[in-house]
């Protein structure tokens, strides 16, 4: 069984908070929740389905539906990380095809760059950590884990910090457009590689930003979606996979896009070639640098190559990708891109991107999520979403 | 350029029923591992039962303390000192993370050859680190 054409996104709402030190974590998971509703012309009473992470506050699903005055009869509070909210997406798809519910609401929302929370500082994952007794002496940080990914791919492919830069050049090109986007100048290779070297060998302007803000997606059944008044966006594949450092026999310069990439395109029927727009996690430029080549958009090692010379900018190379400015200048919420990577995909399919970046004939998108660390465990997971 | 290593004060590990015999080891100066003896595979992090094939049958059994830098990170504004984490593959075969000591972190290399020494924490274990040989 196949989740291919068995539901659609009707509406999509990213919240334009920044910074939001007045409000509280569950008044922006119901702010987006309305935006989203608004969006897809539907009301509360209609969602069913409820999807939220870790972001969520309290008992998660329970305290935010209990918060929104929902009534539901479908909970999924699948944790992984910054990506889980494209896995709510093809697990809202999966319940839809099975008739748990029919309108699925997932939202997101946080506030870290208020309390102060960044990748420069460690994690605090709760205890019992297996894991945490033969690491967390050493210093590791969201930070310095990437860093020693791109550390790596630069030594068995000799990716240049030249080429990394380009990859925020492109998506500050984008920002400019973009009026909510939290860094709006245009940025060149040469300010990339002078802003301060953070983690060898990522400069500040390798990482993204640190923002509060949220995001909600609506899910529905294509019956309904044709009921209403936006444009039909199909959930066309989708596919999941976790990855960590396997015992110890490590391989660093490959994520689980690999893995979740090649399910999402066998379930979808299409290859890389055929994506018009792609929304990739920049949570650093590595990040985006490691999944275009896992996704096969180019072979392994080849992705300083690719690229460069601004083939990731829209107009100007061959896959435009985060035409929002992505996590690199626009926004990082809650500390986690997966939602705003689904949010940009749609607008892309349904011709509502900022002209300026918006693909002509965007018929087929790819949304791809990593969440938790490249450097040690990580969630990735991808969405192909088509116009309908 | 030269960024010299400067001790920092490393938080003690929150340790799990199990993971004693390992920094007992390290106290006494011996870099432990655990070992499947179903099916022979060595792996890191230790666990109770083998990552490989779910054995519960794994024993602790002494690293040679060599092995060669994977990949590392110098971590430049996040605290009070530049550090150099690193992931180290012992000769065992199996990667750790860890940090590399007592050296000129500048001058640290993928591929390059350490050896484990032990560093104290702020609670009353020491953990391995690596430096160069």
């Amino acid at each position: 069984m196949s989740i291919s054409g068995k539901a659609c996104i009707a509406g999509v709402y990213e919240h334009p908070a920044r910074k939001a030190p007045d409000k509280s974590v569950a008044q922006i998971h119901a702010e987006s929740a309305r935006g989203a509703l608004a969006d897809a012309g539907l009301s509360p009473a209609d969602v069913d389905g409820y999807f939220c992470a870790g972001d969520a506050p309290g008992l998660g699903a329970l305290s935010i539906v209990e918060y929104m005055g929902l009534r539901v009869r479908h909970v999924d509070t699948t944790e992984t990380g910054g990506s889980s909210y494209l896995i709510h997406v093809s697990h809202a798809a999966q319940a839809i095809a099975m008739g748990k519910c029919e309108v699925a609401l997932v939202t997101l929302g946080g506030r870290p760059r208020s309390e102060g929370r960044s990748g420069a500082k460690a994690r605090d994952w709760g205890p019992n950590l297996p894991d945490a007794p033969f690491e967390a002496p050493y210093g590791p940080l969201t930070l310095n884990q990437y860093a020693m990914v791109a550390m790596r791919h630069r030594h068995e492919f000799g990716t240049t910090p030249e080429q990394l830069a380009w990859i925020k050049v492109a998506a500050s090109q984008h920002a400019q457009h973009n009026p909510d986007a939290m860094l709006r100048d245009a940025v060149t290779v040469e300010d990339v590689l002078s802003s301060p070297m953070v983690a060898d060998p990522l400069h500040r302007l390798d990482c993204c930003v640190v923002s509060d803000g949220g995001g909600a997606v609506i899910v529905t059944r294509p019956e309904i979606a044709a009921g209403l008044k936006r444009p039909i966006v199909r959930v066309r594949g989708a596919g999941e996979a976790p990855k960590g450092l396997n015992g110890g026999r490590i391989d660093l310069t490959t994520s689980g896009a690999a893995r979740s990439g090649a399910a999402a395109f066998e379930e979808a029927g299409v290859t890389p070639a055929d994506i018009k727009y792609a929304s990739i996690y920049d949570s650093f430029t590595i990040t985006v640098l490691i999944q275009l080549e896992d996704l096969g958009f180019c072979a392994k090692g080849e992705g300083g190559r690719f690229v460069a010379d601004g083939n990731l900018i829209s107009g100007v190379g061959r896959l435009p990708f985060n035409t929002d400015g992505g996590g690199l200048c626009n926004n990082h919420p809650a500390n986690r891109g997966g939602m705003t990577k689904v949010i940009e995909a749609v607008r892309q399919l349904r011709g509502e991107a900022h002209p300026e970046v918006q693909v002509p004939n965007c018929d087929l998108a790819l949304a791809q999520g990593t969440g938790g660390s490249l450097g040690t465990r990580h969630g990735s997971a991808t969405l192909i979403l088509e116009r309908g | 350029m030269t960024t010299p290593y400067e001790d920092r004060i490393l938080p003690a590990p929150a340790m799990n029923p199990g993971d004693e015999p390992y920094f007992e080891a390290a106290a006494a100066g011996k870099l432990v591992i655990k070992q499947c003896t179903d099916c022979g595979e060595h792996h890191f992090y230790p666990r109770s039962l083998c990552p490989f094939c779910l054995s519960a049958e794994t024993k602790w059994v002494e690293s040679t303390g060599r092995g060669v830098i994977h990949t590392y990170s110098i971590t430049r504004r996040a605290g009070p000192a530049p550090y150099a984490i690193a992931f180290v593959t012992l000769e065992e075969g199996v990667s750790m993370m860890t940090n590399i000591v007592d050296c000129d972190l500048d001058a640290i290399r993928i591929g390059q050859r350490v050896r484990v020494v032990f560093k104290p924490t702020d609670g009353d274990v020491v953990v391995p680190c690596f430096a160069p040989e």
